[in-house]
C-alpha cells in the first residue's frame, strides 16, 4: 500500500501531462515504517535521455545523489520514482524490469493524448522476474518528519 | 584493508537496514565480492547472469566512476569509499 497526498499526486499527474508526448520521470520523498509507506513528496526530474525520450526515461546517477542529498536533510528517504507512459497503459515493460531496483515503490502514470487516466504502483518481486502492483491511496500528510 | 561501501536505499533490505558496510578488499571487484559474500541477496541486484555488473549499476570511488579509472581493477584502501549509485530507467517499451 502507497499513502500519498492529493497534492503530490496531482504533481505527479501534471508533470505528465506537460511532458507528453515524452516520458516524465522523478523520485518519490517519504518514509516506510510501521505506519506503511507515505510519500510526502517528489522532485520532478529531468529525462535525460538524448533520444527515444517518448518511450524511455533516464535519471543520471548525479541526479539521484542529489535526491538522496535533499531527501536526507529532509529527514525522509528516497522510497521509489515516478515515470509516465504516453499513450501506453500504467503497466511496467520489459525494459522497466530489466532496470529496476527492489524495494522502491515505481508509480507508473499513464497519459492519453496529453490527459492522465490512471496511476498504478509497484514492486519489483525479489527474484526480479516481476512486480506485485501495490494499492495508491490517496490522503496522508504534505508535512515532512523534519526539515534542515 | 576494510573499505566502506555506502549502500543505496533500495538495497538496505539486504544489509540489515545499514546504509554502509565495512568489507575486505585491495580492488573494487574485491570489495565487491566480499560485500557479496557478506549480504547473498544483494548479488542478484549488482550482478547479471553473466557475473558482471547490471548495467545500471554505477560504482564510484569516492568521487570518480570506475568506468572512468580502472573499473573493477581499481586500487581502493580504508582511505576510500565505494559508492553505490543507480543510474535510473525505465520506460514504456
Amino acid at each position: 500500500m502507497l499513502i500519498v497526498n492529493h497534492r503530490t499526486l496531482q504533481k505527479m499527474k501534471t508533470h505528465a501531462g506537460q511532458a507528453y508526448p515524452e516520458e516524465c520521470c522523478g523520485m518519490l520523498l517519504g518514509k516506510d515504517d510501521n505506519r506503511g509507506r507515505t510519500v510526502f513528496d517528489v522532485i520532478a526530474m529531468r529525462n535525460e535521455r538524448g533520444e527515444s525520450r517518448e518511450r524511455r526515461f533516464l535519471i543520471t546517477p548525479e541526479e539521484y545523489r542529489r535526491a538522496e542529498e535533499e531527501a536526507r536533510r529532509g529527514g525522509v528517504d528516497v522510497i521509489g520514482l515516478y515515470h509516465s507512459h504516453p499513450d501506453h497503459p500504467a503497466q511496467p515493460s520489459r525494459f522497466d524490469l530489466e532496470h529496476a531496483m527492489p524495494w522502491w515503490s515505481y508509480v507508473i502514470v499513464s497519459v492519453q493524448q496529453k490527459l492522465p487516466t490512471s496511476v498504478r504502483s509497484w514492486v519489483l518481486r525479489d527474484d526480479r522476474l516481476g512486480y506485485t502492483e501495490e494499492d495508491i491511496i490517496e490522503g496522508g500528510s504534505t508535512e515532512w518528519p523534519s526539515r534542515s | 584493508m576494510a573499505v566502506k561501501v555506502m549502500i543505496p536505499t533500495p538495497l538496505r533490505g539486504y544489509t540489515d537496514k545499514r546504509d554502509s558496510i565495512l568489507v575486505n578488499g585491495t580492488t573494487v571487484g574485491e570489495a565487491l565480492h566480499d560485500l557479496t559474500v557478506r549480504h547473498p541477496s544483494l548479488k542478484k541486484h549488482l550482478f547479471s547472469d553473466d557475473g558482471n555488473l547490471r548495467n545500471f549499476v554505477n560504482i564510484y570511488v569516492n568521487n570518480d566512476d570506475i568506468r572512468y579509472l580502472q573499473k573493477e581493477q581499481t586500487s581502493v584502501s580504508d582511505k576510500d569509499t565505494l559508492s553505490i549509485i543507480p543510474s535510473i530507467a525505465g520506460g514504456e517499451s
